[in-house]
């Protein structure tokens, strides 16, 4: 019999992060460069501070609320960047925004770019609430406003088989989940995106198979780790509306369609909840997703990907890295658990 | 309704010609960069289309022509069977090229491995047989039993739509589309059903005269 003794203060999940890399602003400003090439990782720190958008100059300018503004300015830059910069060449921001899986507007690839203007980002609020202390509606501005905006350049593994790279720009998950204080009895974040069918044509689809709102979840200690974000902006900007604006998950070890996008609440809770691709298909879709090359999806093998954008002459087809290549990091949450099983 | 013979040799021309734009303004969609970051995908997922177009515009011609009795439906038919069966190929060759980058190993192991794709190749299989069959010294050759093979267009229609609806992943509504449409050619294919389809023209021609 498991007894379970609750603590009241308790961050148990969140507090064990004995994680090889932790992204502290204090390393930041101290400019310790590298925390080694192992990691698959590196923090370079060069003078990028005022770097802003300027970096992506191929990038339309976007509307984003003051506030964004203000936090763009502080930004730091190049907070997590893949080893290897020319093996994961950024995707072409033209590609990343028009090439999407975003079943609200529709289930074309190009529908999201096409149809996603109609989405109203500002004001937004979200709702934090279930095991938590300090619940409610908040302002995104609040949510925001004490994290630094960090820029995290992720390799996005869609569970189709293709990837491309972006460069992210959010807050930790892990603060604003500590900032709710969770519960003991906290052991799963669940996530869910706007229902708006006026401003979401997919939604009114009687053929979608989706059962609205699209729904997430995470591990509390996938949840708190590291490398988990909360993405408001890409490319030195804010999310255009396709990419799951203005506040969308990023979760860079496991397949594209846990990051979920346009969230409006963020429930913590006790059972593990049942995320929207599970539901429709639960022998193709687990509650995990973490990516990894050994277990095919039941259509097609996950052992490859083809690295976006490609070209008929060059198909890019690359070897899928385990948890996505960041294993280093990651690897030690699923110790001990069949990975077959719990895909 | 007769027509003189230039006339039906240029129907098979523009018949031809109508097979051929899809794949022209797809290639040129890529070759203009317009196709997205995954152009073989789009090539893929497109031509795969168009095989069910094919396939159900050749389906078609048996009703239209009871129903219209214009000897021109006829004409096209053994053409838009070898078309459906060239854009099965391309599609195979989309999916061995782009997708799999080539590696036969894996094509192989993929065809074992994957229902859809099992499906989909018996599917191509079934067009293969009646691709070979549908010159007229087999025709000869296999008398009767031609039309008894070539009924295996039934069961293509079935495999190939059974194939597109394991490729969708959340969103039924083109595929109902494609399988209403089969669905609609069969049921007009029922012996009581089909008997009327001449007499419906006769109907329809009477008033229709009067727009003449």
């Amino acid at each position: 019999m498991l007894i379970k003794i609750a603590k009241p203060s308790d961050l148990r999940e969140s507090d064990v992060t004995p994680e090889p890399v932790y992204f502290s602003r204090r390393r930041f400003m101290g400019g310790v460069v590298g925390v080694g090439a192992g990691l698959g990782i590196s923090l370079a720190l060069a003078g990028r501070a005022q770097a802003a958008a300027s970096d992506y100059q191929d990038v339309p300018a976007g509307n984003p609320p003051g506030w964004f503004d203000a936090k763009l300015k502080e930004a730091e830059w190049d907070s997590v960047v893949p080893a290897d910069r020319q093996l994961d060449k950024l995707t072409p921001f033209d590609d990343a925004t028009h090439y999407n899986n975003f079943y609200e507007f529709g289930t074309g690839k190009s529908d999201p770019a096409r149809n996603a203007d109609s989405l109203k980002t500002q004001p937004w609020s979200v709702v934090i609430d279930g095991e938590v202390n300090n619940g409610g509606r908040f302002d995104l501005e609040d949510i925001a406003k004490p994290s630094r905006l960090q820029e995290r350049i992720y390799r996005l593994r869609c569970v189709e088989a293709w990837s491309m790279v972006i460069p992210w720009l959010g807050i930790p998950l892990g603060d604003v989940i500590k900032r709710a204080e969770p519960t003991s009895k906290a052991k799963y974040v669940k996530f869910e995106t706007l229902v708006a069918p006026d401003q979401m044509p997919g939604q009114d689809s009687s053929f979608a198979l989706i059962d609205w709102p699209y729904t997430e979840g995470l591990r509390m200690d996938e949840a708190m780790h590291p490398l988990a974000i909360l993405g408001l902006g890409m490319y030195g900007r804010e999310l255009p509306n396709q990419n799951g604006a203005p506040f969308r998950l990023i979760v860079p070890w496991k397949y594209g369609f846990k990051s979920i996008k346009s969230i409006v609440r963020i429930s913590l809770v006790e059972e593990q909840p049942v995320n929207s691709w599970q539901a429709i298909a639960p022998d193709e879709y687990g509650f995990y997703a973490n990516v990894n090359p050994e277990v095919d999806h039941p259509r097609w093998s996950q052992a490859t990907e083809r690295r976006l954008p490609n070209s008929l002459f060059n198909p890019n087809i690359i070897d899928t890295r385990m948890f996505n290549g960041y294993a280093d990091e990651v690897a030690s949450l699923y110790q001990g658990m069949d990975l077959r099983k719990n895909f | 309704m007769s027509m003189p013979r230039y006339t039906l040799t240029l129907w098979r021309i523009a018949v031809s010609i109508a097979a051929l734009v899809p794949l022209a303004w797809w290639s040129s969609q890529v070759a203009i960069n317009a196709a997205g970051p995954e152009p073989g995908k789009y090539l893929l997922l497109n031509i795969g289309q168009g095989i069910l177009w094919m396939l159900l515009l050749t389906l078609s011609l048996t009703p239209l022509t009871k129903l219209t009795r214009w000897k021109g439906f006829n004409l096209i038919r053994r053409q838009l069977g070898l078309w459906t069966l060239a854009y099965a190929l391309l599609h195979l060759f989309c999916y061995a090229v782009f997708i799999l980058g080539l590696d036969l190993s894996r094509l192989g192991s993929e065809i074992v491995r994957r229902p859809y794709i099992i499906v989909g190749m018996l599917a191509l299989t079934g067009l293969i047989i009646m691709g070979v069959t549908s010159n007229k010294w087999s025709m000869r050759k296999l008398g009767k039993r031609w039309k008894t093979l070539h009924k295996i267009v039934y069961l293509v229609l079935g495999l190939g739509l059974l194939h597109f609806l394991w490729v969708v992943r959340a969103d039924l509504e083109q595929w109902s589309l494609y399988a209403a449409v089969g669905a609609l050619l069969m049921i007009l294919r029922l012996p009581p059903i089909a008997r009327q389809l001449p007499k419906f023209r006769q109907r329809l021609k009477r008033p229709g005269r009067a727009h003449a």
